[in-house]
């Protein structure tokens, strides 16, 4: 990524975006924008494309049509005068490692210690020394509260401990873009807590630029500079937590909140 | 006589006693052929295993038929060709290496598919999150995929190796001098065929248990998680 490119421009932007999984379309010409900094975090009913969003981000899914920017560059294509072409490895290689994931379920390597799995990928990756990427290693196992687990494996902590090393291990490669893809949804409801005691702290930080998948509303209101409903594969209604939450103006997002927020009704 | 060892007709007794050695004698011949046969199998599937998973479709396809005509074909077959036809083709191998040969290949299909199966059982998560964090693909595949993939491999390939030891006795068809075969021959010189035959049956139940025991072994103590790296 270009720093003397204009920071105004978006850091991510999808340009009527495409995705098809056989028949069922995902995306339907998606426009979408997020600003350098900015904390976005997309809600909507499941089937509507939120998390297809993270992963074409992350490269773990294709699409069919359209242009992903990230930076400026396109993400699935390389420039070739003045067309677009598909991207190869190398491109995609080099677009990934702005970009870190947390996931649903972890994804944790089980035959890895919590310390080895912060340290795998800056050591084979970035080129970092052992000793560089264990200090490191342990400063973001630190941040997450576990430096006593270090030399546990994933499945001797509890799943909220795990979430918290998933997100360490995102953030060991030091990317500019954090996605979350439903961290807490994989929780019991008493481990919900801690893990999004991290992603709060990280919210903090100016320049991170956070895309979150979540059902926790409330969190989302707190945390988020804007809130993106997405409906069909398309975003039906987005803005300010507050609008979203208390005015909705689309009958879909106001029957949505509805049923997320008072299910019992 | 067989072997240089003489038979003792005196009692039922006396006989058992007296052909054990040369029974002995066609174990031998049985264990390695199943060890031969094994390793050509665990070469020969990871070849195919590989093939099978190629990027493309004309090395996919030809590989998976091949596969399928094996695991479709009897094993007696597959030896016959290796044996009375191979030479009309000016290939003559001796009866030993053609045997472990028709073992190794048929085996290949079904080791095949159990590297295939282990490698596939690896979550997918386990793929997204390497891909994530932009590990090249190779080392993905070396320290991600396969240490999850080995543990269960390895139960499985053992599995195997018990079967085609309870398959060598098809050898005996194109004169491998392997266990059942050396009890047949015992028992058209003797005309005692019910002592020789028990013992072999014996001789196989014992060997099936120690390796089953192996197998059982291998299944609990091989770490469930993965290899696992510090």
């Amino acid at each position: 990524m270009n720093d003397a490119t204009d920071i105004c421009d978006p850091i991510i932007k999808f340009d009527k975006v495409v995705k098809r999984f056989g028949d069922h379309v995902v995306l339907d010409e998606l426009d979408f924008e997020v600003q350098r900094g900015e904390k976005v975090t997309i809600i909507g009913p499941s089937g509507s494309g939120k998390s297809t969003v993270l992963r074409i981000l992350m490269t773990l899914e294709k699409i069919n049509d359209g242009v992903v920017y990230v930076g400026g560059e396109p993400l699935w294509h390389q420039r070739k005068g003045e067309s677009l072409e598909p991207a190869g490895e190398q491109h995609l290689r080099q677009m990934r490692s702005h970009l870190g994931m947390v996931f649903q379920q972890f994804n944790l390597f089980p035959h890895m210690t919590v310390l080895r799995n912060l340290t795998e990928a800056p050591v084979q990756v970035l080129g970092v020394s052992k000793a560089e990427a264990r200090k490191r290693g342990m400063e973001l196992l630190e941040m997450v509260g576990l430096t006593d687990q270090a030399d546990k494996y994933p499945h001797q902590l509890s799943g909220g401990q795990q979430q918290r090393v998933g997100i360490a291990r995102a953030l060991a490669m030091r990317p500019k873009i954090m996605l979350f893809d439903e961290p807490t949804s994989a929780l019991d409801p008493e481990l919900v807590g801690e893990v999004l005691n991290v992603i709060r702290t990280l919210a903090d930080e100016h320049d991170l630029t956070m895309l979150l998948v979540t059902h926790e509303m409330h969190f989302a209101r707190q945390v988020s500079d804007r809130i993106c409903f997405f409906d069909k594969g398309r975003i039906k209604e987005e803005g300010r937590p507050e609008e979203i939450f208390t005015a909705p103006k689309e009958e879909r997002t106001k029957a949505f909140l509805k049923a997320v927020l008072d299910p019992d009704d | 006589m067989f072997f240089g060892i003489e038979w003792d007709t005196s009692s039922q007794w006396a006989f058992a006693v007296s052909i054990f050695p040369i029974l002995l004698h066609g174990l031998v011949v049985t264990l390695q052929a199943t060890v031969v046969g094994f390793f050509i199998a665990l070469i020969l599937g990871l070849i195919l295993a590989a093939l099978k998973s190629a990027p493309t479709r004309f090395i996919r396809w030809p590989a998976k038929l091949v596969t399928e005509f094996i695991r479709d074909t009897p094993l007696l077959i597959q030896l016959f060709f290796l044996f009375y036809v191979l030479p009309e083709f000016g290939l003559t191998l001796p009866a030993f290496l053609t045997g472990a040969l028709a073992l190794g290949v048929q085996y290949s299909a079904y080791t095949s598919e159990v590297y295939r199966a282990g490698l596939e059982a690896v979550a997918k998560g386990q793929r997204e999150a390497a891909r994530a964090l932009n590990l090249a693909s190779a080392r993905a595949f070396t320290h991600i995929i396969l240490p999850q993939a080995i543990p269960r491999i390895i139960p499985a390939l053992g599995n195997y190796l018990v079967s085609i030891m309870k398959d060598v006795p098809v050898l005996s068809v194109v004169t491998v001098l392997e266990m059942l075969g050396v009890a047949k021959i015992i028992g058209d010189r003797t005309g005692g065929y019910l002592i020789p035959l028990s013992m072999v049956g014996g001789l196989y139940l014992v060997m099936t248990i120690i390796a089953s025991f192996g197998v059982r072994y291998l299944d609990t103590h091989l770490p469930k998680r993965g290899l696992s790296l510090k």
